[in-house]
């Protein structure tokens, strides 16, 4: 592929998975190398380092007691960073419970996001200019939501996107094919990505569909869909920025499948991998691990050295401690805020709700 | 007898209904290989196949279709909606067309469908996952909503709702699922639907409830009767139809009620407790009903669980002021 033929796309699902960067840490695909200084480079190197050092430490937390939910991405570093990557911060972000990396690189601070982890309401209560929706539990509402949004932004004559992100999994869902087909009608600039690590929970991709790719499901609703190595942050990275110039152009919405793994658990709430799938399978997505290739990029570059990384990741694990610490200082939340926010003209029953949770709540 | 967990009694019954009835499939998001993610297919497929026990795409609105097409073809099926928070997903499949198809075709057609999903709160799930959303099918006609309170009574009634050939939504509580174990026969056996059961008997007041908070009026009515209060503890078991006579004859002995729910308090299944009671009981009465239910606020946050679901100190708080009144 030497150029992404997005017009093509819209009729013909790309037969090729578009991959840059190969395992072995190669340029495969001169063409679509992006055009990235070396300061952008190691800046996305950088965020994708984050992500695995946040997961990691998510998962100690967690054990700890210190953090609620999480759900793992380590493995889907180049999926989830490469792509946000692409965006600004005046985009949309509708992101799925696992996408918190993105939603944080987007604007989050992150003591929020741990307060969301944990269950507390003022983990939702976004910056007044952050372009965002908490992450979203229900599977598939956030693409019709996405389709939404991208109209609002066509109708403001803003130039920028609405993005979202679903599994393999989610894509089975009637809002998935709704989002796109709306967002594909109504010719309006969103993105849609499906995070493919192979399984929803313990399902395995081939018994989600009979549809030999996901990306060939934007066949139908009449819009571009294209499947990307999702180990591969370089081609995440430019098939996103392509689509949103696409977008933004006014040239209606693109779907992105990305080809990736998780190597944790579904969440830590219980989920046991070797109930579904063999160590081995493990071992051979770990070989094409995203951070191993782009490391060794980069360090062939002579932009990044090994104790750079490790200045870097002391560095994140100091913004982590310094996050965790602000989150278990908030207050705890109380019912009567709960009900205050139920409506915004409270009516009478809900007062005397109010009244009377007050009163215990000041006991 | 051996002593099970409410998950395990409901595997069991499970396990044995599709051994009973060839034409009993049971099906959903990853009931089959991983045994659901509360384990409570674990097993099922090894030991039944994967034609009689299989996992399903990832759409909740598929599932219960499926079921309904399933139905057509004369099978039994018993499909898992993993959280009943996803149940907005599928409310057409089951509340306009299953429950609706007896009556569109004048009763040419059956629809021997059970729904089974966790629910219920205090286990730190994530946003829709614990929501009290049984009050939304109670009012659904020609759909039976079933809520066992432990072990024994989860594998009788599943047993008498899978055999039922209406459908019927079967809700678990997810804090009884593993919470205490009990007696339970190895051999097949049912609990009735639409009767309710007095868990307690009681003189001085009635604690209706269904679910979790039947353990926790329990509690309750053991606190009580140290302070000299008899409390009588009736557990709706089928909280759509209602058991009126249970309620009625319960609250005649009493001349008390305090109704417990753990869904929030507008429009619930308590109210219509509330209204039987009013319109068949009221001479009876020798206080006003008592109600403890949650606040009428979205399901919160998992951090402020403790505070906002209601308890047995509540109902104890309730149940002393009905009868000083
Ligand atoms: C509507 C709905 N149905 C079911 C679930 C339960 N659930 C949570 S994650 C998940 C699997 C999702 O798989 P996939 O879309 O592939 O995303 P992944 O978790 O692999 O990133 C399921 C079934 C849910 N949260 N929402
Ligand atoms: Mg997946």
């Amino acid at each position: 592929m030497k150029k992404i033929d997005f017009e093509q796309l819209k009729s013909t699902p790309n037969t090729e998975t578009l991959s840059i960067l190969d395992e072995t840490g190669q340029i495969v695909n001169k063409d679509l190398l992006p055009d990235l200084s070396d300061d952008e480079l190691t800046e996305l190197f950088k965020q994708m380092v984050w992500s695995r050092v946040l997961n990691e430490r998510s998962t100690k937390l967690n054990r700890q007691g210190r953090l609620g939910f999480f759900a793992p991405t380590s493995g889907e570093e180049a999926s989830q960073i490469g792509s946000n990557f692409a965006m600004t911060k005046d985009d949309f972000i509708l992101p799925a419970y696992r996408d918190v990396p993105q939603l944080v690189q987007h604007g989050l601070p992150l003591y929020q996001a741990f307060l969301w982890s944990r269950g507390h309401v003022d983990g939702n209560k976004y910056p007044e200019a952050m372009q965002a929706l908490p992450p979203q539990i229900i599977i598939g509402a956030q693409y019709v939501q996405t389709a939404g949004v991208a109209l609002g932004i066509k109708k403001n004559n803003k130039k920028t996107v609405a993005y979202t992100y679903t599994g393999d999994g989610g894509t089975s869902q009637g809002d998935f094919y709704e989002g796109i087909n709306f967002a594909g009608a109504f010719k309006s600039p969103a993105l849609f990505f499906v995070q493919n690590n192979g399984y929803a929970i313990s399902v395995p991709r081939e018994k989600q569909t009979a549809a030999p790719a996901l990306s060939q499901k934007a066949v139908a609703a009449g819009i571009p869909g294209i499947q990307v190595d999702g180990m591969d942050a370089l081609a995440v990275y430019a098939a996103t920025k392509a689509a949103r110039e696409w977008a933004v152009a006014g040239n209606g919405p693109v779907l992105i499948e990305t080809l990736t793994y998780r190597y944790g658990p579904h969440t830590l709430s219980g989920d046991d991998p070797k109930r579904y799938r063999t160590s081995a399978e493990v071992d051979d997505w770990q070989r094409k691990d995203p951070l191993i290739r782009m490391r060794k990029y980069l360090t062939d570059k002579g932009i990044w050295s090994t104790d750079q990384e490790k200045a870097w990741e002391e560095e994140v694990n100091k913004q982590i401690d310094e996050a965790i610490k602000k989150t278990e200082s908030i207050a705890p939340q109380k019912v009567s805020d709960f009900l205050k926010n139920t409506f915004i003209d409270t009516p009478p029953t809900i007062k005397a709700e109010i009244d009377a949770y007050t009163a215990k709540e000041s006991d | 007898m051996a002593k099970l967990s409410m998950v395990k009694a409901i595997t069991q019954g499970l396990d044995e209904e599709i051994k009973r009835d060839e034409k009993v499939l049971v099906f959903g998001e990853d009931v089959g290989r991983n045994g659901g993610v509360f384990r409570a297919t674990d097993g099922l497929q090894d030991e039944n196949g994967e034609d009689r026990v299989f996992d399903t795409p990832l759409a909740e609105s598929g599932i219960s279709g499926l079921a309904m097409g399933l139905a057509l073809e004369g099978f039994r099926p018993v499909p898992e909606i993993q959280f009943f928070g996803f149940v907005f997903e599928t409310m057409d499949e089951i509340a306009g067309q299953i429950s609706r198809t007896g009556h569109r075709m004048g009763g040419s057609r059956k629809m021997p469908i059970t729904i089974r999903a966790p629910f219920g709160g205090g286990v730190h799930t994530p946003e829709l996952h614990a929501d009290s959303l049984e009050g939304l099918l109670a009012q659904t006609p020609g759909l039976r909503v079933v809520i066992p309170s432990g072990p024994y009574d989860a594998k009788g009634l599943l047993a008498s709702s899978i055999r039922s050939d209406d459908p019927v939504v079967f809700l678990e509580h997810m804090k009884l699922y593993r919470s205490f174990k009990e007696e339970v026969p190895e051999d097949s056996y049912t609990v009735p639907l639409d009767k309710a059961d007095v868990k307690r008997e009681g003189k001085d007041i009635t604690l209706v409830s269904y679910g979790y908070m039947v353990q926790e009026s329990w509690k309750a009515a053991d606190a009580l009767a140290k302070e000299g209060i008899e409390a009588e503890v009736v557990d709706l078991r089928t909280i759509s139809p209602l058991d009126e006579e249970t309620i009625i004859n319960s609250v005649k002995k009493t001349g008390r009620a305090v109704l417990v729910q753990e869904a929030q308090n507008q429009a619930g299944v308590m109210g219509q407790v509330a209204s039987i009671i009013a319109e068949k009981a009221i001479l009876s009465l020798e206080s006003p009903i008592g109600r403890v239910s949650a606040p009428d606020t979205p399901y919160p946050f998992s951090q402020a669980e403790e505070i906002w679901l209601p308890n047995k100190n509540d109902i104890i708080e309730k149940a002393k002021e009905i009868v000083n009144y």
